[in-house]
């Protein structure tokens, strides 16, 4: 489990220099979330002679306790937000209209092109 | 009673107490979820943070005296993120199957949820300063902030946008496209994702996998567009 976190703390820690160094519009864990497909896909082409844990299921298992809880990873800033609802003290019925029938088209444009290409498409 | 204060002012400098908080309330509001079967009211991100906040107004504990024990939390954000490619790489065959629809999606997605956004505002008269806080509030909130700054709007509001949005979201995905009776979780995922970051992308993991491994895609995607329409919607509606 050390060694997978290190391999995901590695992939982040090389995207935010990608990303800095180059100046990139998306964040640094964003670019080494692409580093870590590149590690997976070569893993898989060459197995042999890597350690245990990256290649017996270990490092998935990591990755998926993570993500089973991501929830809880935006507490800490959620909780900031609390304090700063003032922000939203002039326009706060406006902005939350906005942000309810904005969301709502959003989504359902979003679903609705997916779906409707995927048929076009034939997948 | 100088006992007991002491016993306080101990506590509450340390990040024991405040990740300790964080964990727990976390536990309940999960607890709670898990209970009602995932009710998209029982969303789990909505109920820890108002019980955190509720301790930290009941103590009056400043946010940054908070965010010191709660930064270990907020830290595994970056890792989390690199995480994704793990379940994107195992469902690698089945997201490569729908690129064409994933990349119509997120063009007509990205460019609603902005234009309804900034158009619904300016027609309640919201004015063109708020309008940059409230542009790229569907988008993760360290992209969202820096798109902010850049244009010079205020990256505190836009923060604030971000989180309701990713709350707004997760609670509504599930109940409006049930409604329309889109049944593909490939789709769902996506617009989870795409419209409302992280939260949609957990609230995505939640209900399935393969619609979790879309909603990540989605949000690292749009995160990209993002940055890049905003400056012109901007444009166009000033």
């Amino acid at each position: 489990m050390i060694l997978s976190l290190t391999l995901l703390l590695l992939c982040q820690l090389a995207g935010e220099i990608v990303a800095r160094a180059f100046a990139l519009p998306v964040p640094g864990p964003v670019v080494g979330m692409a580093l870590l497909l590149a590690v997976l896909a070569l893993r898989d082409r060459r197995p042999g002679g890597l350690p245990a844990p990256l290649t017996d299921g270990t490092l998935e298992r990591t990755a998926k306790g993570l993500l089973a809880h991501l929830s809880l990873l935006f507490v800490p800033a959620g909780a900031g937000v609390i304090g700063r609802l003032d922000v939203l003290a002039a326009h706060g019925v406006a902005l939350a209209v906005a942000l309810v029938v904005s969301t709502a088209l959003a989504l359902v444009a979003t679903v609705y092109t997916f779906s409707t290409v995927a048929r076009w498409t034939g997948r | 009673m100088t006992g007991e204060f002491a016993l306080w002012v101990f506590l509450s400098r340390t990040p024991l107490l405040w990740l300790t908080v964080t964990l727990t309330a976390y536990v309940i509001a999960d607890r709670i979820s898990a209970a009602t079967g995932r009710h998209p009211l029982a969303n789990p991100v909505l109920h820890a943070i108002w019980m955190v906040g509720l301790v930290l107004v009941l103590t009056r504990t400043p946010y940054s005296v908070y965010f010191e024990g709660a930064q270990f939390v907020h830290f595994l954000l970056g890792p989390a993120t690199v995480a994704l490619a793990i379940p994107l790489y195992e469902h690698r065959k089945t997201v490569t199957r729908v690129l064409v629809p994933m990349l119509a999606a997120l063009a007509v997605g990205s460019t609603v949820a902005l234009v309804a956004g900034i158009g619904t505002a300016k027609l309640l008269g919201v004015p063109d300063p708020i309008l940059i806080a409230l542009a790229p509030k569907s988008v993760t909130a360290s992209v969202a902030m820096g798109i902010t700054s850049a244009l010079g709007g205020d990256p505190t509001l836009t923060a604030v946008l971000v989180i309701l949005t990713g709350i707004l979201g997760a609670i509504m995905v599930t109940p409006l496209l049930d409604r329309l009776g889109i049944r593909d979780y490939r789709a769902r995922g996506f617009a989870a994702g795409l419209a409302a970051h992280g939260i949609g992308t957990a609230r995505a993991f939640q209900v399935s996998e393969v619609a979790g491994t879309f909603a990540g895609i989605a949000m690292g995607l749009n995160a990209f567009l993002t940055a890049v329409l905003v400056p012109l919607a901007l444009a166009l509606v000033r």
